[in-house]
């Protein structure tokens, strides 16, 4: 290591170290940036004296809130952040909680406490570390390889991005020669990094080899890139091209690749999740669903979704993808239906905040949100997600909140994937007039049968975007009832804050059972942020949840198991946007996606269905597909049909070419009365 | 000569205050932390101990006088001093302060009051010798 720096003379420099690459590889971890945050000025002042020992850079401060403003000031600016955990002004989990979900760094906490549960909680809040105080020397010294090891995590995201889609662009020595100072670069750095764009040697040539330049992926960024992959096609979506066609300055080819994998995982795992069924992409409409569907049980496969447990920001862009864009952004992208398979799947065993989520921090920025779940939300939910019978994956619901004309409740479920392996159950609320979906239903049972999860992603990026996200909700029998439960979940206060989004911060507010959805949606640019929004199924939101791009997975094998918790959402969705008696639900983006439709059990699919319906207010919908929304069938539930922007004539296409497939047996099931799929308006 | 004897006075004063177990191992982590660049640091760290104790005393006093004990209060305001005394390797002290918290977290008013007692008189013990101490420090240094 390099020792120039004379112990305790090392400079508090915030601001990005301005490292020579060959400096850095001697250096390391000398230099790491290290912001310290404690109320107690004694700890304060030791810790400082500790860490420069150890030649890291400090900043410090006393106050949560500067600790925070300093780090949006300089995104790039720390490496690491250390925190105690009780603070006057905010609770340590809470900083811990916005500086993953802003900033994606690692955090350690610190506290004199050690008891097992406080422990607990740091890992759970996502903290990479724990430790006691009073804190010794050597417990700093190692604290680089929290850094190492998230970079590391990033790294392997681009690399396998890479590989997954350009199958022949290994790492390859020879694009070194693009890179400018690739001399310079650790030579793990320089294996992994692949630059096609000049601008990443910009990347490369200022900051330590640790630092990597954070790109926020917003709602609108990843919008663009569901677009651009949906533009693609999920298959040949190649970083570079994505990059292309996102036109967006200084984003490179390395941040769409990291993005790109993770939106894979998070598809992949959405589909994953469904073991059962084959998630053949299928326009249900919702109303079909609400006829006797098969209970998601059967159709939609989680595999993916518990195979990983999470529900990754890759899967969410996915869903997303193939789902649609917000009605403000994109052109509906087309759901690769095909590929997309069961966009819900909850995992309630998998739900594990924290602990996996660690691992996965790294790999998922925007994710963080989504590990934030509280763990409250855990235990109970858990077991409430765990009734319904398939595990159900991380719905991402993304709902664009229209405004006005929904009702109150806006029981949208939205759930962001994390990457992290946590079994979410989204309690997709609908939100529009909550269609409730009673508690029998749920738990937040997105139950596999939803047809064609219903992907509401609601993409809670830390800049509170609030409104819509491209929900991808496959639109299975509608019954995806993302609103698990809204009693029984009681989704401890969401750790979201989402800032300035109300629709989500309400969602938010209610801690909601994210179930992952892993869907085969994979690739689907569009990776949203995963947050977990977990929208208070029982609570009413007034918020217009349009859901975009959902994909409904139907299960083709019907269940007689009535839909748990289905992923009413689908209904819900769809019943946003309809007024009251009319049940026109204006299905946007609908991919279905899954096979057959659930039935949606006959007492609680239906009831269900039709408590989504009511709750489900007229959404704004902007390309309406005009489902009938309703039919409600003699017990049931209608479906509520996800007021689902068409953006694209594309998506169409490819739903009504699912749907076909896919509804042909439903057809016959569901007795839709609705428009043939023929007949709905692109 | 006064030199080496004020040092071997500082060496056997520092033992004691080892051996009669005020201070612990947390002591030693910040005199190792002591260099050219920073001579004073030990004495420093206590000074700021020091002064932030003092207000947490304070508080804690007066929490505990009023009508109501707010328990939560108190626990809070005894978590913060308990992470500063632990940190300066203060041993005696902290002990005390985990009893008064161990009262604390039983809602027992009166176990509060009487080992805080303890706790404070723990502190003034502790004050009074690390004054010394530095004293004695300083005095060897410049003889």
């Amino acid at each position: 290591m390099n020792l120039s720096n004379g112990r305790g003379s090392m400079s508090t420099a915030s601001s990005s170290a301005s490292w020579k690459a060959g400096d850095v590889l001697d250096q390391f971890p000398a230099g790491l940036r290290v912001l310290v945050v404690d109320d107690d000025p004694t700890c304060l002042m030791i810790l400082e004296k500790m860490l420069r020992t150890c030649l890291y850079m400090v900043t410090k401060c006393n106050r949560a809130e500067i600790a925070l403003s300093l780090l949006r000031e300089n995104k790039n600016g720390f490496d690491i952040v250390i925190s105690d955990v009780h603070m006057p002004d905010m609770d340590g989990f809470k900083l811990l909680e916005y500086i993953g979900l802003e900033m994606d760094l690692p955090v350690i906490m610190m506290s004199a406490d050690d008891g097992k549960s406080v422990v607990m909680k740091g890992v759970i809040h996502g903290a990479c570390d724990y430790l006691i105080k009073p804190v010794r020397i050597e417990a700093l010294k190692n604290i680089w390889q929290h850094v190492v090891r998230r970079r590391k995590n990033e790294w392997k995201e681009v690399e396998h991005s890479g590989s997954a889609e350009d199958g022949d662009r290994q790492q390859k020595p020879s694009e070194d020669a693009d890179y400018s100072s690739s001399a310079n670069e650790g030579s793990w750095r320089n294996s992994k990094k692949r630059k096609d764009e000049e601008d990443d040697t910009e990347e490369k040539d200022d900051a330590s080899a640790l630092k990597k330049p954070r790109v926020v992926w917003s709602v609108e960024l990843h919008q663009q890139f569901v677009a651009a992959v949906n533009q693609l096609g999920i298959d040949k979506a190649v970083p570079k091209k994505i990059l292309e066609l996102m036109h967006v300055p200084g984003l490179t080819r390395e941040n769409v690749a990291s993005h790109l994998q993770k939106y894979r995982l998070y598809l992949r795992r959405l589909s994953g999740v469904q073991h059962q069924g084959n998630m053949s992409n299928s326009f249900i409409n919702l109303s079909e669903a609400s006829f006797g569907l098969s209970p998601l049980g059967g159709g939609i496969d989680f595999q993916t979704l518990a195979a990983t447990g999470q529900l990754s920001t890759q899967s969410l862009a996915t869903l997303q993808a193939a789902g649609l864009g917000r009605s403000s952004a994109k052109p509906g992208l087309p759901m690769p239906l095909g590929d997309q398979r069961n966009l819900f799947s909850f995992e309630n065993q998998e739900l594990r905040f924290g602990a996996s989520q660690q691992q996965h921090m790294s790999s998922n920025k925007q994710m963080n949100l989504v590990q934030r779940i509280p763990a409250t939300i855990e235990p109970k939910q858990l077991s409430n997600l765990q009734r319904t019978a398939q595990p159900l994956g991380g719905i991402n619901l993304l709902v664009s909140d229209h405004g006005s004309q929904s009702s109150p409740n806006n029981s949208y479920l939205i759930q962001m994937t994390q990457p992290q392996s946590r079994g979410q159950i989204l309690n997709e609320n609908t939100g529009a007039n909550g269609p409730r979906l009673p508690s029998s239903i749920g738990q937040p049972s997105i139950s596999n049968g939803i047809a064609g999860g219903v992907l509401v992603r609601n993409g809670i990026s830390e800049e509170g975007r609030g409104t819509g996200y491209n929900a991808t909700v496959p639109q299975t029998s509608s019954m995806m009832n993302l609103q698990l439960n809204q009693t029984a979940q009681q989704l401890p206060g969401n750790s979201f804050s989402l800032g300035g989004n109300p629709a989500i911060s309400s969602l938010s507010s209610k801690g909601e059972f994210q179930e992952e959805v892993s869907s085969d949606i994979k690739g689907s640019a569009g990776f949203m942020p995963s947050y977990d929004i977990f929208s208070d199924l029982r609570q009413h939101r007034s918020h217009d949840w349009e859901l975009q791009n959902i994909g409904v997975t139907f299960d083709a094998s019907q269940h007689s198991s009535s839909l748990q918790a289905n992923f009413d959402m689908a209904s819900v969705l769809a019943s946003q946007g309809t007024s009251s008696g009319q049940r026109t639900r204006q299905v946007r983006n609908v991919s279905a996606v899954g096979k057959g439709m659930f039935s949606m059990g006959e007492g609680n699919g239906h009831a269900n269905v039709q408590n989504l319906s009511q709750h489900l207010n007229t959404l704004p919908v902007e390309n309406p597909i005009r489902v009938k929304a309703e039919r409600v069938p003699d017990s049931n539930c209608q479906t509520s049909f996800f007021p689902e922007h068409f953006g694209q004539e594309d998506l169409m296409s490819a739903l009504l070419k699912q749907q076909q497939e896919g509804i042909g047996p439903a057809e016959n099931e569901f007795d839709f009365d609705g428009y043939p799929m023929d007949n709905i308006p692109v | 000569m006064e030199r080496k004897n004020l040092q071997q006075q500082v060496t056997f004063m520092r033992k004691t205050l080892f051996d009669q177990g005020y201070l612990d191992e947390q002591f030693i982590q910040l005199e190792d932390l002591q260099d050219d660049a920073n001579p004073n640091f030990v004495e420093d760290v206590v000074t700021s101990y020091y002064t932030d104790s003092t207000r947490l005393i304070q508080n804690i006093e007066k929490a505990l006088t009023t009508k109501s004990i707010g328990f939560d209060k108190l626990d809070n305001y005894m978590h913060q001093f308990k992470g500063s005394s632990s940190s300066i390797g203060a041993r005696k002290v902290t002990m005390a302060c985990t009893v008064f918290r161990e009262y604390c977290e039983a809602g027992n008013a009166e176990g509060c009051i009487r080992t805080f007692e303890q706790v404070k008189q723990q502190y003034a013990i502790l004050r009074k010798k690390l004054q010394t101490y530095f004293q004695m420090v300083r005095q060897a240094e410049v003889a």
